[in-house]
């Protein structure tokens, strides 16, 4: 995948390493600003608050 | 790779089609791939949360402090007020927010913890508990009671993570002096107990009268949650403490504040 990638980016190598290295940063500014701010409510860590049924755990199954 | 034949052109050979070894690359590469994705998760919530909410906690200080400075019926803060003095002139709606419960998501009030100085130091306190209010400084259960009032006046916020005010909420100790400081009022509540062992499903810690439902309130009570274990969700750990005096804040600030905005 990754050996399919460098082969497909332009140019000679300093070039080539130099838009890795862009392509994975933008990549992360991707992932800081709209996925993980998105994925983190919807895990169950940082919970402070006393709630009535958080995610139906408090229902007896039957 | 010795093995092509002498009748093929002169051209460089393609390579070998190792299909299994395609396999085994690519599945590596993705699991490589998912811890790089992971380790980022974590430099997010440790990290990152910490720098966006330390912006979001000044900001929104400084939008309460400012509010306060303004006259009681604020039309709606669209910057274009600053008409110096007789600013009233347009209709002003008669919107007093003192009392009543601020719209959701409102900062109302800053909290001062000499305990926890480092982290509770004006920090504000908006109306509601949920996640996007608590990365911009404490949230105040929205059922419960406003500061001062009787019943309790109940605040979460966080213990790790988005600037983790409460990092150091296990140094609290009874007696310990609370600051809430509203546009009029500095409350001050004395704590007075904990339970380091509660569960994410007892909302009775934030009742008029904890533990007691139905019964009429007569004291003025304090409650402060947090998560436990730090970086986990499995329990709550709860403050409570009892409002001692209440100042104007036209006075001077109340003893054990001291460089307060």
């Amino acid at each position: 995948m990754y050996a399919w990638m460098w082969r497909k980016l332009p140019g000679p190598w300093p070039v080539k390493a130099l838009e890795a290295l862009v392509a994975f940063a933008a990549v992360v500014l991707l992932l800081f600003t709209v996925v993980f701010p998105w994925l983190e409510p919807r895990l169950p860590f940082n919970d402070v608050t006393v709630d009535e049924t958080p995610a139906a755990t408090a229902t007896p199954t039957p | 790779m010795s093995t092509h034949e002498t009748r093929a052109p002169a051209r460089t050979p393609a390579p070998p089609r190792d299909t299994v070894r395609t396999v085994v690359r690519s599945v590596g590469e993705v699991f490589m791939t998912l811890g790089v994705l992971l380790l980022l998760m974590c430099v997010y919530q440790l990290w990152w949360t910490n720098v966006e909410s330390a912006q979001a906690i000044t900001a929104s200080r400084d939008e309460i402090v400012k509010s306060w400075h303004q006259p009681l019926p604020t039309p709606s803060p669209t910057t274009s007020a600053s008409a110096s003095s007789s600013s009233t002139g347009t209709a002003a709606p008669t919107a007093t927010r003192a009392p009543a419960s601020p719209a959701y998501g409102t900062g109302f009030a800053l909290l001062y913890i000499p305990r926890l100085r480092d982290k509770v130091w004006g920090l504000p306190i908006h109306q509601g508990t949920s996640k996007d209010v608590l990365a911009q400084g404490a949230g105040h259960y929205k059922e419960t009671q406003m500061p001062g009032e009787v019943g309790n006046f109940a605040i979460a916020a966080h213990r790790s993570t988005h600037d983790e005010p409460f990092a150091n909420f296990p140094d609290l100790q009874a007696g310990d002096k609370v600051y809430v400081q509203t546009r009029t009022t500095w409350f001050v509540y004395t704590l007075t107990k904990d339970d380091p062992n509660l569960s994410p499903t007892d909302v009775w810690v934030v009742e008029p009268v904890p533990g007691h439902p139905g019964t009429t309130p007569s004291q003025k009570l304090l409650t402060m949650t947090t998560c436990t274990p730090r970086y986990g969700s499995t329990g709550r750990w709860a403050w409570w403490g009892v409002l001692s005096s209440t100042i104007p804040t036209t006075s001077p600030a109340p003893d054990g504040l001291t460089g307060t905005a």
